[in-house]
This record gives C-alpha cells, sequence and structure tokens, in this order.
C-alpha cells in the first residue's frame, strides 16, 4: 500500500486550495492523521478483543478463567475444553441443526424476497404501493406479539423441539424483500424484461434468465446477512426449543449459562467460541463482500 | 409454488396445432387462449410473487398478533381453558409494581444503549470515510461483533463484567477506582447490559452512515472548505444535515430493538437472568413477560404485556413521525430518498 505514499504529502492543517478529484469515489475525503488511526485502532481494538479474550478464556480450565488477574494469553486447554464442550453439552448436534436452520432460511428468504422485490420494484399492479407500505410497517412488530398463539400452535402440532418451528416463521423477511426491491429498482433495466417479453418469454423465464442473474451479488448479500441474523436469533428458539431437546446453537448456550449446578466457565466460553467462529471465518474470508453490502446502500429506507 | 400458473406455455396442446405442426400459433391467432394467458400471466404474477410474504405474514404475525390481543382479555394458563376477563389483566399491569420497573428498565437501558452506540456511530463512520490505509481491515473489525451472536456476547461480557475476577474491574483497579458491584447494582448492570448491545450494534451502524457518508455530493464539502469552515464544521453542518434520514431511520431500527431487550439480560443474568437480577434491576418488559408466560404460566397477562409493547412502539413511532415532518419542513432535500 505504499501508493499513498507518492501522493502529496497532506495538508496539516487547512488545505492550501479545494482540490478536485474527480473519478474516485472518496474524492471528498481527506488523508487521515496519525489521531485518525488511534482511534480507529481504538475501535477495532475494543470491536476484537471480547472475541480474542473469549478464546484465551476458551483455551484455559475452568479455574483459571474465574481467577484475577485473567489471562490475557491462550493456555493449552482448548483441545481437552472443545472435547468435553463438544460430548457433554452436544454443541456438535447444536452446530448442525443452527446449520440447517440457517441455510434453509436464508435460501427461502432469498428465493421470496427477490420475487416480491422483483414484482415491488419493475412489475405494475394494483395495490402495489399499499402492499409495499404494509410490507415496511411489519418491521415494526415485535416477535413478543406472536410467540404466544405461536407456542400454543406448535405445542399442538407437537413441534415443539422441532426445528420446523424455527423454520417456517422465518421464511421470508420483510427486510428482504425491501432489501431486493431496493437493488431491483436500479440494477434492472425495464427494457431487459420488456426486450424478454417481445421474444415471448413467460414470467418463469424472465425470473429465471433475467432477474436471477441480475439479482446474484444482492442475493449472495442477503443470504450472507440473514444467515447471519438466523445462525444468531435467539427470542423465538429460546422458546421453542429447549437445551435438553434439539436446541440451536444460541439456546444450547443459553443452557449452559444457566445451569443450577456449579458452572465450568471455561467450557461456557468454549461453547461460545463454537458458536461464534464458524461465522467469524465467514466474516474474514467474505467480510468485504458483506460490508460491501451493508454500504451498498440498500439497507438504508 | 409459483410455477403452477404457468404450465403449457412452452408445450402447446396437440390438439390446436396439429393441422399445422411447425407454425407458430401466435402468428396466426392473436386473440386465442395462448394471448389471454398472457395477460393473465402479466396481471397475475405480481401476486403470486408477493404472495408468499403475505401467507408467511398472515400466518405467522398477523394472526398471532390479533390472537394475542384476545387473550390478553382472558385469564388463561399453559395448556388450559381460556376465561373472559375484559380489561383485567391491563389494569393488573398498571397496578403492578414488576410492571413499571420492567418498564422503566427497558426505557433507561435503551437509551443507554442506543444514544452511545448512535453516536459512537457516526463518529467512527467520520474516521471511516477518511482515506486510510487498510481500510478494509478497519470496516471488517468494526462488524465483528455484528456476527456474535447475543448468547456468546452475553457470556463473554459477563465474566468480564464480573464484580470479583472480571477484567473489567481489574482494569479499573489499576486507575484507582474500587471494584464496581456490575451483577446485584441497579445502574452498573443496567450499564454492563447495554454495553453488550452497543458493542455488537455500533459498527454495524457506523457502517450505515458511511455509506450515506459517501453520497454526500463532494461539491457541497469544497464550498465550505473555500468559506473556510473546519472539518468540524464540515461533519456539523453538512454532514449530519445530509444524512439525516439515515440517521432517522437508525433511530427507528434501535428503538425498535431496544423495546425488545431480552437474550442480553437474560444470558447476562445466568441463573437470574430471568428475573431480570436479584431485584428485577435489569428486568425488561421482554423478560418480564417470558417470566409472566412461561414461568407463572399466566398466558394472558403476558399478552398484554405484549401488547402494551406494541402500542408503545406505536406512540414512539408516531412521535418519530412528527419529529421527522417538523423537521422536513426546512429541508429541500427531504425527498431525495424515498
Amino acid at each position: 500500500m505504499t501508493q499513498v505514499l507518492n501522493r502529496p504529502a497532506p495538508a496539516h492543517g487547512r488545505p492550501p486550495a479545494p482540490r478536485k478529484r474527480f473519478g474516485t469515489k472518496a474524492g471528498r475525503q481527506h488523508h487521515a492523521g496519525p489521531f485518525t488511526y488511534i482511534l480507529l485502532g481504538f475501535a477495532a481494538l475494543i470491536s476484537l478483543f471480547p472475541l480474542y479474550w473469549n478464546l484465551v478464556a476458551a483455551s484455559h480450565t475452568g479455574e483459571r478463567v474465574v481467577q484475577a488477574p485473567s489471562p490475557l494469553l491462550p493456555g493449552k486447554e482448548l483441545f481437552n475444553n472443545l472435547s468435553i464442550a463438544w460430548n457433554q453439552v452436544d454443541m456438535g448436534e447444536a452446530l448442525i441443526n443452527t446449520t440447517i436452520v440457517a441455510g434453509a432460511v436464508a435460501c427461502s428468504t432469498v428465493l421470496f424476497a427477490t420475487l416480491a422485490g422483483f414484482a415491488f420494484a419493475k412489475l405494475e399492479f394494483k395495490g402495489r404501493n399499499v402492499l409495499l407500505t404494509i410490507v415496511v410497517a411489519t418491521m415494526t412488530v415485535p416477535p413478543q406479539l406472536s410467540v404466544i398463539p405461536l407456542y400454543q400452535l406448535i405445542t399442538d402440532f407437537g413441534w415443539v423441539n422441532q426445528l420446523q418451528s424455527v423454520i417456517l416463521p422465518s421464511l421470508v423477511a420483510a427486510f428482504g424483500v425491501f432489501f431486493m426491491r431496493q437493488y431491483l429498482l436500479e440494477a434492472l433495466p425495464v427494457e431487459l424484461i420488456e426486450a424478454a417479453r417481445v421474444d415471448g418469454a413467460h414470467s418463469l423465464r424472465i425470473i429465471w434468465h433475467v432477474v436471477f442473474p441480475v439479482a446474484r451479488p444482492a442475493m449472495a448479500v442477503l443470504g450472507m446477512l440473514i444467515f447471519v441474523q438466523a445462525w444468531n436469533d435467539f427470542f423465538w428458539p429460546f422458546i421453542a426449543l429447549t437445551p435438553d431437546g434439539s436446541p440451536t446453537l444460541q439456546v444450547a448456550l443459553a443452557g449452559l449459562g444457566s445451569g443450577n449446578h456449579t458452572i465450568n466457565h471455561a467450557i461456557v466460553l468454549t461453547g461460545a467460541l463454537i458458536a461464534t467462529l464458524p461465522l467469524l471465518v465467514v466474516f474474514a474470508v467474505l467480510g468485504k463482500h458483506i460490508v460491501g453490502g451493508i454500504t451498498s446502500g440498500a439497507v438504508k429506507s | 409454488m409459483a410455477t403452477s400458473l404457468q404450465p403449457d406455455q412452452d408445450a402447446s396442446p396437440p390438439v390446436v396445432l396439429s393441422g399445422s405442426p411447425k407454425e407458430p400459433k401466435k402468428h396466426r391467432d392473436p386473440d386465442s387462449w395462448r394471448s389471454r394467458l398472457y395477460r393473465i400471466d402479466l396481471k397475475a404474477t405480481p401476486y403470486v410473487y408477493v404472495a408468499p410474504f403475505f401467507l408467511v405474514f398472515a400466518a405467522f404475525g398477523l394472526f398471532p398478533l390479533v390472537y394475542t390481543g384476545w387473550l390478553s382479555l382472558q385469564k388463561v394458563e399453559l395448556g388450559g381453558e381460556a376465561e373472559w376477563r375484559g380489561l383485567d389483566n391491563y389494569i393488573r399491569l398498571w397496578d403492578s409494581d414488576f410492571f413499571w420497573n420492567a418498564l422503566a428498565n427497558t426505557f433507561t437501558i435503551g437509551l443507554i444503549s442506543t444514544v452511545p452506540q448512535l453516536l459512537m456511530a457516526l463518529g467512527l463512520a467520520h474516521l471511516l470515510n477518511y482515506r486510510i490505509r487498510g481500510r478494509g481491515f478497519y470496516r471488517v473489525a468494526v462488524l465483528a461483533p455484528y456476527a456474535t451472536s447475543i448468547a456468546a456476547a452475553a457470556l463473554v461480557f459477563a465474566q468480564l463484567f464480573n464484580t470479583d475476577y472480571g477484567l473489567i474491574n481489574q482494569l479499573l483497579g489499576y486507575v484507582g477506582i474500587d471494584a464496581v458491584n456490575w451483577e446485584t447494582e441497579k445502574w452498573p448492570a443496567q450499564i454492563a447490559i447495554s454495553t453488550i448491545v452497543t458493542w455488537r450494534w455500533t459498527g454495524y451502524n457506523a457502517l450505515i452512515y458511511l455509506a450515506a457518508m459517501q453520497a454526500v455530493p463532494n461539491d457541497l464539502y469544497e464550498a465550505a472548505a473555500l468559506d473556510g469552515a473546519s472539518r468540524f464544521r464540515q461533519f456539523i453542518s453538512i454532514t449530519i444535515p445530509s444524512i439525516k434520514p439515515t440517521i432517522l431511520f437508525t433511530i427507528v431500527v434501535s428503538t425498535i430493538g431496544a423495546t425488545q431487550l431480552f437474550g442480553e439480560p437474560l444470558i447476562f443474568g445466568g441463573s437470574l437472568g430471568i428475573g431480570g437480577g436479584s431485584g428485577n434491576q435489569y428486568q425488561t418488559l421482554s423478560l418480564l413477560m417470558y417470566e409472566k408466560g412461561w414461568i407463572t404460566g399466566a398466558l394472558g397477562q403476558a399478552s398484554a404485556i405484549a401488547w402494551v409493547m406494541l402500542l408503545l412502539l406505536l406512540l414512539i413511532g408516531l412521535v418519530q413521525y412528527l419529529l421527522g415532518r417538523s423537521g422536513r419542513g426546512k429541508k429541500k432535500d427531504g425527498a431525495a430518498r424515498s
């Protein structure tokens, strides 16, 4: 990253004259001073330290974790703790359950949200604006309002501790519909659809050969966002699934942390590490794309 | 599935085509069922595309919402028969100290998590908007907490905030501050829980702000720089007003999130979590609702709490709407984003 050094030295104080830099999206940005780097470094430290400390705590014995001064460097117990957590509380099963739930929710949300987003963005139909307003308005309804009837429902169906009780209510999300609409509004030229229509393509063909290819980048981002959300979802899974049944990772963790017998905090934090690590790996690999998705502007209202 | 609407567009019925097998039908007979089907296709498919959302919402959102309202007027136990009680549940909430305590806690925790969170996100976005080396790293780093689950974050912070051996009290000890009782004292406990929320969401909000900041036209800054405005002045007078719709959006989203706070206090409190600590010092409305519904078994009471939450959100929404409207008069670009 030496190219920055080749630019004219950043002015300390005020720039002598307004500089025009066309062609770069960061055109208006000032160069950062050392103070900026200090603050940013501090922010990154605060963001990452609890995650690092989770790893540290998961690699010590339970006794060591609850001793002051706290351990700050990784210990040797990580694999031991991993195998205990894995066997004792079935983190393996929870991991699989969570993957199934998050995967199913992400796939179906992306599919349905793309279809609905396409309709809201590019198709004319009666009541479009009213329906879109309803979609947006549903985002404000707290999940607390529906858990009691839902719980009765899944009890009647015998679905307590069944993964479908968590998957079904999340099959499609208002946020996703809105996200895809915002993206397709700009990304999909109407001419493309009209051309396909003139060629005699019916709706499904247009979806498959025109909409999906155009929407693919946004679908990928939405899929990741929803996957993260579903992976971390807590309130409803905590009610619908019990730690003793087939929990997701979050439910299993809540069970780990609140047991009545003496708690081995190293094991608890190892569980937290298992729950966090897969997503962190995804973030490390795809971080730029996820950041790009959030900053793409589609998230804004 | 949407597929069933369009079964035969490609495979034309053999009966009609039998006379002239190769010739495409639409040239010969433009008003045939095929073009009618095309029109139906055009008219109906939008509804087919949006149907899944509305079906799911009707089944898992709207119906339960109304049913919860109905339940809130009854005396119902888990698995038992309903008994009409009118507004009894609401009156009992009004008389209940636990309810007012939970309402106040929800409000204060919401305030001390949302306000610093959004202010820090603004500052952070401003910093990230500078020309910096390794900006990809900083962006991913501040977003990392977003990838952490409520449960994992709350468990880690419960250790960091532990009164006896927690790292935070050790750090405070180095600067000469006595150990703070983060678990049993009201304000420290609420601050600790707010810290978890703030930690998880600041980076996410910062990136949303950053996106909005990058859309602010460059000329504005250049003109301001010509007039001799300092960078801080530019931030206050150009950046903030320009991204006001985005700020409003994040305020709405954070408020909704704060009203529903559940997992952080639950897990932070360990075995005392459901009650919101030994003295209910951080019991939120959601926690109270869970306690009423699933521990006490009083589903009618729990439903009433849920409905109070909805009314609360509507009230907050109304206030924000009015505030947003009063601010729009003086700004021309208010309609820039829809």
